[in-house]
């Protein structure tokens, strides 16, 4: 039931965005893809969660071959930098918006996705605010809805990219404990993509640090920490 | 406490004072003028005989031959301009700026060369002419050549309001209604069209006024059939050239009668719908 990621490559017009990048977690894992930019990582991320397709390599995750699923049935939760919320929604359409389009023996009663939108709120710290509209919400706000949007669906791995990037520190700070808390509660797998070591290094279970589409050293913090396996990762680790 | 200075970005009395007088006067010289004096030469001879102009049966035939054009030619227009749009502003393609200019083409190339263009296609002397006539199906000089024309001119509408709309607002909520398992109809019909629904009701409205009042393209392809393939613009210049202005100025007051309403409903639906448009945009 683990993740394994296997020399997946990818070029966007002549240029390799990544370039056999391998790993592998295990099942509930909570992994930060850590580098600089034009590393890789988000591309990673997206192909991950579907919305990129590698040249080569292959993903197996619960058993299944990823790769060969369309995004829409690999129930992967996808949080997005620029939290990507549903403008014309309110907040509870939004979380609700992955159950409404299940087919109709799958849907939820009104009454059930009603309770899961108030549950969702409750959990992500922001009760009270399901009338609301994305443009009334401050940024830490919006990634919280855009989170319980993601958890709605129940997912089976949770994928974030830099969600914390357009936020100040304080925030960020506030908002990362509150991912831990909820990657530990929901028992997902999460990749999470991060340029910032302090933020990847606080809140994973293991860390790949990634340079020109490849995964540098993969390992649990304390121990890439200790002892940087190149001189990329040393120096990166090190500013 | 007197100030000084004006604000940086205040400017003096007597260049507002200017700048207003300049807009009013050429709006009222230019626009309001003119369309009052279409009234005006319209009831010249009171209410009863521009009614009986309008209802008289050839008027009748013109305004069902437009509104027909119209409600074939938008809806056409309506569903190319929704693909375009979502094609240029979805996918990454070559050619993509190629394409772009192609959609502008109807609004740089003059409506009578677009006429011609059909002419040229579908008739006697031309590449389909004599397989047409051969087989009995009409194009030029009747409804099919003037939706044709129509459509032609009234092309970009649509696209041009759409594109730079939905490039704006990129692909980032398409995506995230996809990883939320999302079908692409489902998507388009629940994020894309809820997005765009202002931008595409504008489109719209502006293909609607255009498409009625189309002349240069439809001139060249109806042959002036009277109660037949004229149209309204086409009748308003038929009756002008026999002198007879009230009926001429009737119709005309007719079909500015007709933009006008779309200029009231599309401010009316901004009016009532204020909120939902301020929260639309991007935040």
């Amino acid at each position: 039931m683990s993740l394994i990621v296997d020399s997946i490559t990818k070029t966007f017009a002549r240029f390799a965005a990544l370039n056999g990048a391998s790993f592998q977690a295990p099942q509930g894992a909570f992994v930060s893809l850590l580098g600089p930019s034009g590393s890789g990582k988000t591309t990673l991320l997206r192909i991950l969660g579907g919305l990129e397709f590698a040249d080569s390599g292959s993903v197996r995750f619960a058993d299944l071959n990823w790769l060969d699923m369309p995004a829409r049935t690999r129930n992967a939760g996808f949080v997005f930098q620029q939290y990507a919320l549903f403008r014309h929604m309110t907040v509870a359409d939004n979380i609700a918006f992955g159950l409404k389009v299940r087919p109709r023996d799958r849907r939820p009663s009104r009454a059930d996705i009603a309770r899961r939108v108030k549950d969702l709120l409750d959990l992500v710290q922001l009760p009270g605010l399901e009338s609301r509209y994305p443009s009334q919400l401050s940024g830490g706000q919006r990634q919280r809805v855009a989170l319980a949007r993601a958890l709605a669906i129940e997912p089976r791995m949770l994928l974030l990219d830099e969600p914390f990037g357009a936020l100040d520190a304080k925030v960020r700070k506030e908002l990362r404990a509150d991912l831990r808390r909820i990657h530990d509660h929901a028992g997902v797998t999460t990749v999470f993509v991060t340029h910032d070591q302090e933020e990847a290094f606080a809140v994973a279970d293991l860390v790949a640090v990634m340079k020109d589409g490849r995964i540098e050293q993969f390992g649990a913090p304390a121990e890439v920490r200790k002892n940087p396996r190149t001189a990329f990762v040393s120096e990166f680790l090190s500013v | 406490m007197s100030r000084k200075f004006l604000k940086p970005t205040e400017d003096p009395f007597w260049l507002k004072a200017l700048l207003f007088a300049v807009t009013l006067g050429f709006i009222a010289l230019v626009l309001l003028l003119p369309l009052m004096l279409v009234f005006r030469e319209a009831l010249v001879g009171g209410l009863g005989p521009a009614w009986d102009a309008i209802t008289e049966t050839d008027s009748l035939a013109a305004l069902r031959l437009s509104l027909l054009a119209a409600a074939i030619a938008v809806p056409l227009n309506t569903v190319f301009g929704i693909a375009a749009a979502w094609a240029v502003a979805k996918f990454d393609f070559p050619g993509k700026t190629f394409l772009v200019t192609l959609i502008d083409l109807p609004f740089s190339v003059s409506p009578v060369v677009s006429g011609l263009v059909y002419v040229l296609v579908f008739g006697m002397q031309g590449w389909f002419g004599p397989w047409l006539a051969g087989h009995d199906v009409r194009i030029l000089f009747a409804l099919p050549g003037i939706v044709l024309a129509t459509v032609f001119v009234t092309f970009p509408f649509v696209a041009r309001e759409l594109i730079p709309l939905m490039v704006d607002q990129g692909r980032d909520e398409e995506e995230a209604a996809a990883t939320l398992g999302a079908s692409g109809f489902q998507t388009f019909l629940r994020v894309t069209l809820p997005n765009i629904k202002w931008g595409l009701l504008y489109g719209i409205l502006l293909c609607n006024a255009r498409a009625l009042g189309e002349f240069g393209a439809v001139s060249v392809v109806s042959g002036h059939i009277r109660g037949q393939t004229n149209t309204m613009p086409l009748h308003v210049e038929l009756l002008y050239n026999n002198y007879d202005y009230i009926g001429a100025f009737a119709v005309a007051a007719l079909l500015a009668l007709l933009a006008l309403v779309t200029l009231a409903l599309k401010s009316f639906l901004e009016w009532r719908y204020a909120d939902e448009l301020a929260a639309s945009h991007r935040h």
